[in-house]
């Protein structure tokens, strides 16, 4: 599990003088489930096709197996891709088209047949064999996409947004699918999405990007409770991100008030941002907590009501499984635990504030994400 | 309404078809006038296949569209893929010449081509250089932006990643671009030599410029016939062409109709 | 999106290699364009530029061509055109609208039907309106079984417009069709839903998208029907001459490509400044659909 397969070194991207990729070092182990995640624009995607061979670096080292390949064209390299929107080609049928590179490699027929009708099985499209494309469904497609990359037997998979053209539903169940594949056959994955869930849910390790930049390298857990910054908090998941000075270990002052916390290593007084997950706040009556505040807006949301509460100004987004009216006057209750200490950043400022928040919000995101 | 302008179509159609209608039944006129049905016969046609003159013209024709559309063809499909890798402005500068044929009246495009071989027939002392050659040439290059027009559409209409793809499990680019690109374009290379080769075939203003005159085509030929009274074995060579044209296009229709349908019945899976 | 442009496209991935294939798929059609159609545009103005007989460089062929006699009959080739694209507009706009309002098997049909006659010699084509028209032709001949004329039908510039309409017809019909067969039907239903009678509804959103269509149908008219040669000679009169017979004559009976150069130079750069103003006209998102 720990050999390091692929290595990125110093990797900088500069295209028409601007700098798409800034530094990046990176290392990905054989076997594992790695996921790029981020925005539109913030690398993920370069940084996957210049794995895969289809661009070349500005600057850096590509290494594989400790051997540098920047130079080596794609189809020299054991690598294989799942594209975004399947690139299958519509010429052939289901079959030829997973046969494809078995047939560039000139192997003998009935290697090729064996290998493809075990490839069929694994993303169970038995029976499909002679098909036209276009006579597949999304999902269906999906899979002759993923069975056409991994019956080369490559020793890593890259897969670029591969769900995004699915429905919700369907995007689930290829997900467990994925993650199913690909430790049945044992292979590495690098998987670029935008979608947080989806990377928390199938992710051995998450890289966090944006700009350009790796933002955090770390499981998903670790991503999700210890975010480095202001971005990763707010970007994978909702977070209530305030202003706080840490006033020694495991006592950070915000609001006007000191809490215990369980983070240490900070200077004495610094500036720092915290973090606080709207689902682990408890709320109690008014005057049983650390603050007060009033409800403001309620939103259903099928498991939970997401409630915004606006403590002396500043408004916090609060789950929870009660249902609270808006106008009631309500205490929270905040354990160590609960609460989360970030350095400053240069995202310090630009999250976790939910004033203007309405319900639509995250829709609209999600909407301009699809369109990239 | 919508009656009304079925019958306006409906005239429109008799105004562009009446013309070859009068030239259809002038082919089977027993007189040599042709406002003036005398009584039918076939002796116009047994007349065209014993004409030691005009089938040779009209292979001439096939000879120089069948040539030109495929030379063009290639170096147009080849051109189009080039055209469609270069940097934006690079791009522009290239469409905008291959335009100029096709915005450029054929009459220009014609002196200015018989204008160039002369002065080079002139600077190199070729005697009678307007010949088979020089019409191949003229034919290529108004045919070449045809072919481009067609192909470049089904490029940018291409799945840039296709080509990726193949590369991405195993192919050189060479092999990519002949085992993926190449039967993604083929509809507009195909159509782009069809359109190539009926330009060629009909042309008249240009060969009429840059023809030489030991090799003529039909319709050149045509164009001298009609400053004389016209034989009326002409109007049974144009029931002729007229024929086996339709017969093409209805089969290029049927073959169309076929394709959507395959297409209907593959989506309803 | 904000960083949309910053996302390298799939085809920058040009190493030195793949751009010296690029190179070499281009090479031999820009050399053929070169040879073929810059140079010699290069030598018309060379041939208008110099004298027939001398070989030195002269003003003397362009200002015959701006004489007053060559610019009447570019003022009346023009004006012949224009009138031919617009009638082929009027005319042509309904057909095409009924066609792309039909299945689309029908279309296909009328489709091929519209553009079958350009596959067919356009001088006979031509001729055989001589047929119809001329005082002892079919239609006179028809007339003359009411009692009526017969009438003065051809060798007038009735003729020679007809002549052009019927020719370019088809290349007013068919770039109007693509285009609104290419409207779609929701936004007229759109249109209807907020109030549009049918009249209105053309007026504000058929119409103005057909405009790309209509601009590259009356190019498409106009800069052959501007050129042609054939039509006036066989249908008009010495009173009809189009530059396009001028041109011709020069090098053909005249044997003055000197002058025939300046011409076609002249028509060239009038055509092009036409098409310009055109397609100035209808807005710069038509560039392209000139040609079809």
């Amino acid at each position: 599990m720990s050999r390091k397969l692929i290595r990125l070194h110093d990797l900088v991207m500069e295209f028409d003088g601007e700098r798409i990729l800034d530094n990046i070092n990176l290392y990905i182990n054989d076997h594992e489930f790695l996921t790029l995640l981020g925005p539109s624009g913030c690398g993920k995607t370069t940084t996957l096709r210049i794995i895969g061979g289809f661009l070349t670096p500005t600057s850096g080292d590509v290494l594989f197996d400790d051997k540098r390949i920047n130079d080596v064209p794609a189809y020299e390299r054991q690598i294989n891709t799942v594209f975004q929107r399947y690139a299958l080609f519509p010429h052939l049928d289901v079959y030829d088209n997973i046969a494809f590179g078995l047939r560039v490699s000139k192997l003998p027929k009935a290697e090729i047949d064996e290998r493809v009708n075990e490839m069929l099985e694994v993303v169970s499209l038995k029976g499909y064999e002679n098909r036209k494309i276009s006579a597949l469904s999304g999902g269906q497609q999906q899979r002759v996409a993923i069975a056409r990359a991994l019956v080369n037997r490559p020793k890593v998979l890259l897969l670029d947004e591969p769900l995004g053209a699915l429905d919700l539903r369907l995007r689930k169940d290829m997900q467990n699918e994925l993650k199913r594949i690909q430790q049945a056959m044992g292979i590495t994955f690098i998987y670029v999405t935008h979608d947080q869930e989806e990377a928390l849910a199938m992710s051995d390790t998450i890289v966090v990007m944006d700009k350009g930049r790796i933002q955090q390298i770390g499981r998903p857990e670790d991503i999700y409770n210890e975010p480095k910054n202001a971005f990763v908090a707010d970007f994978i998941g909702e977070s209530n991100i305030l202003d706080g000075v840490m006033l020694a270990d495991c006592q950070v002052k915000f609001f006007g008030r000191t809490f215990q916390c369980v983070d240490k290593g900070f200077a004495k007084n610094e500036p720092v941002d915290v973090v606080i997950r709207p689902e682990d706040i408890d709320i109690v009556a008014p005057d049983g907590g650390h603050l007060s505040g009033t409800v403001t807006s309620v939103t259903f949301k099928g498991l939970n009501y997401d409630i915004i509460v606006d403590f002396k100004g500043f408004k916090w987004l609060i789950q929870t499984t009660d249902f609270h009216p808006v106008g009631a006057h309500i205490g929270i209750r905040l354990t160590p635990e609960d609460i989360h200490v970030m350095p400053k950043s240069e995202y310090s400022g630009q999250f976790g504030d939910y004033s203007s928040y309405s319900a639509e919000y995250d829709e609209l995101t999600e909407d301009a994400e699809n369109e990239e | 309404m919508k009656r009304l302008n079925k019958i306006y179509t409906i005239l429109i159609f008799l105004f562009l078809y009446a013309p070859m209608v009068v030239l259809i039944v002038a082919s089977f006129n027993t007189g040599k006038d042709i406002t003036h049905f005398e009584g039918f016969t076939l002796r116009q046609y047994g007349e065209l296949f014993r004409d030691s003159k005009l089938l040779p013209l009209l292979m001439n024709s096939l000879k120089i569209a069948l040539a030109s559309s495929l030379i063009a063809t290639v170096m147009g499909t080849a051109a189009a893929i080039g055209i469609y890798r270069m940097k934006p402005k690079m791009r522009a500068a290239i469409l905008t010449v291959t335009n100029i044929p096709m915005t450029n009246p054929d009459i220009v495009t014609g002196v200015s081509l018989s204008l160039l071989f002369v002065f080079l027939g002139a600077l190199f002392k070729i005697n009678g250089v307007l010949s088979m050659w020089t019409l191949l040439i003229a034919h290529i290059t108004f045919n070449l932006p045809y072919v481009i027009l067609n192909v470049m559409p089904k490029l940018s209409q291409m799945d840039p990643s296709l080509e990726e793809a193949a590369m991405d499990l195993g192919c050189t680019p060479f092999q990519a671009f002949y085992k993926v690109t190449l039967h993604e374009i083929m509809p507009g290379v195909i159509s782009g030599g069809i359109m190539a080769f009926t330009m060629s075939l009909d042309d008249f203003v240009i060969s009429y410029f840059v023809y030489g005159p030991n090799f003529v085509t039909l319709p050149v030929e045509i164009y001298n016939y009609t400053k004389k009274p016209l034989q009326p074995k002409i109007y049974a060579l144009f029931t002729l062409l007229f024929a086996v044209i339709l017969l093409l296009m209805m089969l290029m229709n049927l073959f169309q109709a076929r394709g959507e349908k395959k297409k209907q019945l593959s989506r309803s899976h | 999106m904000k960083n949309k442009s910053s996302q390298p496209p799939a085809k920058c991935l040009r190493n030195r290699k793949q751009r010296a294939t690029t190179f070499l798929f281009t090479a031999p059609y820009i050399i053929w364009m070169c040879v073929f159609i810059l140079i010699p545009l290069g030598v018309v103005f060379f041939y208008a530029m110099t004298d027939a007989n001398t070989g030195l460089f002269t003003f003397a062929n362009l200002s015959k061509v701006f004489s007053p006699a060559f610019m009447k009959i570019f003022g009346r080739s023009i004006w012949y055109s224009l009138l031919a694209s617009a009638i082929c507009l009027v005319i042509g706009y309904p057909v095409a609208y009924f066609i792309a309002r039909q299945k689309p098997s029908v279309q296909r049909t009328l489709y091929l039907l519209v553009m079958l006659p350009m596959c067919m010699s356009f001088l006979l084509r031509t001729l055989a309106w001589v047929g119809l028209l001329q005082d002892t032709g079919i239609i006179n001949r028809f007339l003359g079984l009411f009692g009526i004329g017969p009438l003065h039908l051809i060798r007038n510039t009735g003729a020679v417009i007809l002549g052009m309409v019927y020719n370019y017809l088809p290349y007013m019909i068919m770039p109007l069709y693509t285009v609104i067969m290419k409207i779609d039907p929701l936004l007229i239903e759109a249109a209807e839903d907020l109030g549009c009678n049918s009249r209105r509804t053309f007026q504000k959103v058929i119409f103005p998208l057909s405009i790309p269509g209509i601009v590259s149908g009356v190019t498409m008219v106009f800069v052959p029907a501007v050129s042609t040669f054939y039509i006036s000679q066989k249908l008009g009169s010495t009173s009809t001459t189009m530059i396009g017979d001028v041109i011709e004559s020069q090098f053909k009976t005249a044997y003055n490509p000197n002058l025939g150069a300046a011409l076609s130079l002249v028509l060239m750069v009038l055509i092009f400044v036409c098409v310009g103003i055109m397609n100035r006209f209808a807005g710069s998102d038509t560039e392209g659909q000139v040609v079809v």
